[in-house]
């Protein structure tokens, strides 16, 4: 299978491809990575929260226009729907919800700042070595139309039909997880805090305060 | 196209991604950054569809799979913040520790932290 695989990709072979004559698809491939890039960095590195959020809306639509440039037409526009459409959204719900300061806050990374740095230097450049060095001389035939929703449906309905029911079985159960996780509290009454007035009782006529009242659970 | 040009893309994203989720101090601004990481996983399967021409179009419906996993993910994530924040009050991950060593407080983790970032550096 391994061989049939390796037989069906692209030459193996040096190919007479130079870096030095990129054609226009690279061109707007590597215009476009550098910006995913940048405002990846942006979106870990700024002190604004909220323009974190927002830096990684640019990074996730340039990864899309990424994926229409590798002819995956529908999983581009499905990363558009569901990244920039409800993630992002959630993510902003997420930091107000969580009261992030909106201005620019100085305590936005934590002290490990710099061992950060050092770990995410060293997987870069094993992995970027690594990945240069195996598919140096490897090339991409575009074209043909593989990414298109026809295509995509059919490959997904014919041959992953089982992974896509389970996943659907995920996706109720992250909901209704979800729904449990950040429902407030069961519907008994609250209970009376001390220092507070219990309810229907006139605050001059009773002499005796809430705070006296046997607590009915410690 | 070079088979290179998304390889390395996908793995700077990645290294990205790891740093802000071991930079990050808030949790949110940390799930952002694994999805910074999802995404290179993506776009690793999308050009590796796009160069073996895989007959079953493996890479595009793991792709897929993949992003609607992010999206339960990132669901499920926000709902445990928003609890945490709600029951202790921060959503900073260097403040919950709570299942920590008890006999290291914050403070001492601060410097301890800081110390190794300065040996590091």
């Amino acid at each position: 299978m391994i061989t049939s695989l390796l037989a069906s990709a692209g030459p193996l072979t040096p190919a007479a491809r130079s870096f030095l004559s990129p054609t226009g698809v690279e061109i707007v491939f590597l215009l476009v990575g550098i910006a995913v890039l940048g405002s990846a960095v942006i979106a870990v590195t700024t002190k604004q929260l909220v323009h974190a959020a927002l830096w990684l809306v640019v990074a996730l639509g340039g990864l899309a226009v990424e994926f229409l440039l590798l002819t995956a037409e529908f999983v581009a526009w499905v990363q558009v729907l569901i990244y920039l459409g409800s993630v992002v959204v959630l993510v902003l719900f997420g930091l107000m919800l969580t009261k992030a300061p909106i201005g620019r806050s100085p305590d936005a990374d934590s002290g490990n700042r710099w061992v950060a740095l050092a770990v995410a230097l060293a997987a870069a450049g094993t992995l970027v070595t690594l990945v240069v060095d195996a598919f140096r001389t490897s090339w991409i035939d575009l074209g043909g139309g593989g990414g298109s929703a026809a295509m995509t449906g059919q490959s997904l309905f014919r041959h992953w039909v089982l992974p896509f029911e389970a996943l659907s079985v995920l996706l109720l159960a992250a909901l209704v997880g979800a729904i449990v996780l950040s429902r407030t509290k069961d519907e008994r009454p609250p209970k009376p805090r001390p220092g507070k007035l219990r309810t229907g009782k006139p605050v001059g006529l009773s002499s005796v305060p809430a705070s006296t009242t046997p607590p009915q659970e410690s | 196209m070079h088979l290179v040009y998304p390889a390395v893309l996908a793995a700077l994203l990645f290294s990205i991604g790891v740093y802000g989720v071991l930079a990050r101090r808030n949790t949110v601004l940390v799930l952002m950054s694994v999805e910074l990481m999802l995404n290179a996983v993506n776009l690793n399967l999308v050009a590796f569809d796009a160069w073996l021409r895989d007959a079953l179009h493996a890479g595009q419906a793991l792709t897929l799979f993949t992003i609607t996993v992010a999206a339960a993910e990132i669901g499920l994530g926000l709902a445990i913040v928003l609890l945490v924040f709600r029951t202790r009050g921060t959503a900073d991950i260097d403040r919950l520790t709570a299942l920590g060593d008890p006999s290291e407080d914050a403070e001492d983790a601060e410097a301890d932290t800081v110390l190794k970032g300065q040996a590091v550096a």
